[in-house]
């Protein structure tokens, strides 16, 4: 039972990941990219989980929290760049 | 792993890829980008939230013991989604992205002096 889902889970999240690169591609304005960038790095996440799982070890999850504070402080600065030109002022 | 907790763990793991699914099919599909804003920060951080919380139980089950750092990573995500979904739709406005007619709250309902082109000099001068 638990393969199964893993196996669908895993289906589902790599068909987001190539919703999001569409979305990164064909982003009309900046403010696109970026949120398909974002959501790119939490979906990667998600694999990285499901990886875990997989494999029985829980060696990956430092990497997890590394892309989400990485993740979370490139938004913010790319962000900061669109609106004020500059990141730290 | 009793059949019970196997079957939860699968249920928050199908959950969590219905959700993550659903939060990208709504950033691919939908025609505007402060729609788009919605299904990311909101259904994506629920799916992730889901799965965290699976794979925390797994371990549970498996090692006899609980762990913190599934929990961390869940904690972290929660905290910074709306934080980057805010800076986000604020670039978004300050660019004047084009925007569907049914989309609510357009940028000319801002104050004035939140609107122009100019930068609006700050009321403090005491630079001298």
């Amino acid at each position: 039972m638990l393969s199964t889902a893993l196996y669908v889970t895993l289906a589902l999240v790599v068909m987001a990941l190539l919703m999001n690169l569409y979305r990164l591609t064909i982003g009309p304005s900046l403010p696109d990219r970026v949120l398909a960038l974002d959501t790119m790095y939490v979906n990667s996440i998600a694999l990285i989980v499901l990886l875990g799982l997989w494999l029985n070890s829980k060696t990956y999850f430092e990497s997890a929290l590394l892309i989400a504070m990485l993740g979370f402080i490139s938004t913010v600065a790319v962000c900061k760049y669109i609106l004020r030109g500059d990141i730290i002022e | 792993m009793s059949v019970i907790v196997e079957a939860l763990i699968s249920l928050l793991l199908i959950a969590g890829g219905i959700f993550v699914f659903i939060g990208s099919l709504g950033m691919a599909h939908l025609r505007d980008f402060y729609m788009r804003l919605h299904g990311p920060t909101k259904a994506t951080t629920l799916g992730i939230g889901c799965m965290l919380i699976a794979s925390m139980l797994y371990f549970w089950s498996v090692d006899g013991k609980p762990d913190i750092q599934e929990l961390l990573i869940t904690l972290f995500l929660f905290i910074t989604a709306p934080v980057s979904a805010h800076l986000l739709a604020k670039s978004g406005l300050h660019l004047r992205l084009k925007h569907a007619d049914k989309t609510q709250g357009k940028p000319v309902e801002l104050r004035p002096e939140e609107v122009g082109d100019k930068p609006v000099p700050h009321p403090d001068k005491g630079h001298g």
